[in-house]
């Protein structure tokens, strides 16, 4: 009885906690939308405003008519579904921005002379949503469906996963209408401005909260090693994002800020960030994802525990020291570029180890990549990881560098791990996720998925081999020079040069929306509950654990 | 103490705590009396949902 007494002030303190929280937001957002200094803060205000307030009366409904989730033993999985749609809705937006900006590239005209349209503005709002939106999303999602099903433990917090869902769509809201109206703090990857930065921080803390407190209550023995890569991805992104933002805004009620670091430090605090971004959002995120989702799909264990033991504490402990690759021939001291470039040859190592552990984890089921286009995806994700994590390393050499940097092979590159690697192990995973989170006998067509894959694979053939020719071409062309030691060509001559790549590189882009659309169709007929047309083809993997044949035991009532 | 030395001497004490810290990590995962506790890990996310029901809606 007096536990039971004590459960429910527990309730009672965490819903008025809750509450709290949302009406101390109703008031930032009215002080701002208010008081706002210029206008771009005080539309944030009101967006700040209708998003506490929603979630202030929602909460208080669900508090009066105390609704409770029918079964606090069980997964939560409501939280999931809103994280698998919110990574489908963000992917498709981040790559039609992305195909428009290419388009602007190779015909300027489409630019359409408007501020908010121009390239400059589109870009941070392309990468922001594919890297921040479609992957973060991705990563949130999964990660909760992960640790909840290896733990054997529901996701800690009543509201707190809600909030981290709904306040990292808030942060992708106030980011990417931000960049349009053209307030930014010009840091690669981390341009919004520090009331944003403030806003993700607090997101971040009770995502790192609910996921810790996920495994702390743990029925298994083990930390399974995708729930640490998840974790290190987690830890070091507070890191990274905490200290790349240390801003001094002009005002509490403007949105314009300054960095408190300057000149080569600042330049070095940026790319220690910047690459790390890549190295435990886009990679240990990810590969938390592929630890899960191809040994689960393949229903066969990881190749080697003990390699994914070595590859999860040598790659976070060598990723962060390759940055100062970013700031070859700069202001940074040789000592420093030189041991970015070493630590990245080095890295090459566990990001290799990794790729043979997820690779042979198919090995005596090599039938499955014919028969099942899903881990298909799914390794051809960790393939193009290895041959961008091959990539990455040889572009890190200073000679090397020296023709790659700013051409558009560092683009190519970029997008090999982007759309082959993480776009690619986040479709695998989306298309694991859908029938077993909506209960649904398999997918709702197969077919659509080996469409997907095919047309998709295409388009990023297209786009990485017209980088490649379009950025070797861009840095010889800047290196040569005529008998008489004067620059061969102008740099409008170059610019000239790379318009039919744009052109090939453009529609390469646009054969990977045209993908992405068709799995966003298919998804959604399979989560509407349409019968599959050809479950018989898929293998019972495909299928929610309730219809998997002789792995599944009723509930006794 | 000069830059120079300050320099070499971090650069050599950073080589060998990271060469020990990879050594270490070599000595754990290949420790003969984890191999039981690796083995039933690999296998975890291949076991069935526990769970009997996952929740409808919330």
């Amino acid at each position: 009885m007096a536990a039971m007494l004590q459960r429910d002030e527990w309730k009672a303190f965490s819903d008025f906690l809750a509450l709290g929280a949302a009406g101390l937001l109703v008031v930032v957002g009215l002080i701002l939308a208010l008081a706002g200094e210029d206008r771009v803060i005080a539309f944030h205000g009101c967006i700040l405003l209708g998003a506490a307030g929603l979630s202030f009366l929602y909460m208080l409904t669900q508090i009066i008519e105390k609704k409770e989730p029918h079964d606090a033993t069980s997964y939560a999985d409501g939280v999931i579904r809103a994280g698998v749609i919110a990574t489908v809705f963000w992917g498709l937006a981040g790559f039609l921005i992305g195909d428009v900006i290419a388009w602007q590239l190779a015909f300027p005209v489409l630019n359409l002379d408007l501020p908010w349209t121009n390239f400059g503005r589109l870009r941070p709002v392309h990468t922001s949503a594919v890297i921040f939106a479609f992957g973060g999303n991705a990563l949130i999602a999964t990660s909760f469906y992960v640790v909840q099903r290896t733990c054997r433990a529901r996701l800690a917090g009543k509201w707190s996963p809600w909030f981290v869902f709904w306040g990292y769509q808030l942060f992708i809201v106030l980011a990417a209408t931000g960049y349009v109206l053209g307030v930014t703090q010009s840091k690669e990857y981390a341009e919004p401005e520090w009331y944003v930065d403030l806003w993700l921080t607090a997101v971040w803390v009770v995502y790192f909260l609910v996921f810790v407190a996920t495994i702390a209550k743990r029925r298994e023995p083990h930390i399974y090693v995708a729930n640490w890569f998840y974790l290190a991805f987690i830890v070091t992104v507070a890191m990274l994002h905490i200290v790349n933002n240390l801003a001094v805004p002009i005002s509490l009620v403007g949105t314009k800020s300054y960095i408190i670091y300057s000149g080569v430090q600042d330049a070095m605090t940026q790319w220690w960030y910047g690459h790390n971004a890549v190295g435990f959002f886009l990679t240990a995120g990810f590969l938390g994802m592929m630890y899960y989702f191809v040994p689960k799909r393949a229903e066969r264990p990881i190749y080697s525990y003990r390699l994914s033991v070595v590859h999860f504490w040598s790659l976070i402990f060598i990723y962060i020291w390759a940055g100062p690759h970013h700031l070859h021939y700069t202001a940074l001291p040789d000592w420093a570029q030189t041991l970015g470039m070493t630590f990245s040859i080095i890295l090459w190592m566990p990001s290799w180890g990794g790729m043979i552990n997820g690779l042979m984890t198919l090995s005596g089921a090599w039938d499955k990549l014919r028969t099942d286009p899903v881990i298909r995806m799914l390794i051809v994700a960790v393939a193009f990881y290895g041959m961008s994590t091959f990539e990455g390393p040889l572009m890190s050499i200073k000679s090397v560098n020296a023709l790659s940097h700013y051409t558009d092979w560092t683009i190519g590159h970029v997008h090999s791990g982007a759309l082959g690697w993480v776009a690619y192990i986040t479709f695998g995973a989306l298309y694991c996720l859908v029938p077993w989170l909506w209960h649904r006998k398999a997918l709702y067509s197969q077919r659509l998925v080996e469409w997907h894959f095919w047309i998709s694979t295409l388009g990023i053939v297209l786009y990485i081999t017209s980088m490649w020719v379009s950025g070797i071409l861009q840095g010889l062309m800047w290196r040569a020079y005529d008998s008489l030691g004067f620059l061969e060509y102008s740099f409008v001559e170059t610019v000239e040069a790379m318009h039919p790549f744009y052109v090939i590189r453009a529609a390469g882009g646009l054969l990977f929306l045209i993908g992405a659309l068709l799995m966003t169709y298919n998804l959604w007929r399979t989560a509407r509950g349409d019968e599959p047309v050809d479950a018989r083809d898929q293998p019972a993997v495909a299928a929610a654990p309730e219809f998997r044949p002789g792995e599944y035991t009723a509930p006794a009532e | 103490m000069t830059y120079e030395q300050v320099a070499s001497i971090s650069q050599v004490a950073a080589l060998l705590f990271f060469i020990a810290l990879f050594v270490g990590v070599l000595v754990y995962a290949f420790w003969p009396g984890n191999k039981k506790r690796f083995e039933e890990a690999a296998k975890l996310p291949l076991e069935q949902d526990p769970e009997p029901k996952n929740e409808k809606d919330d």
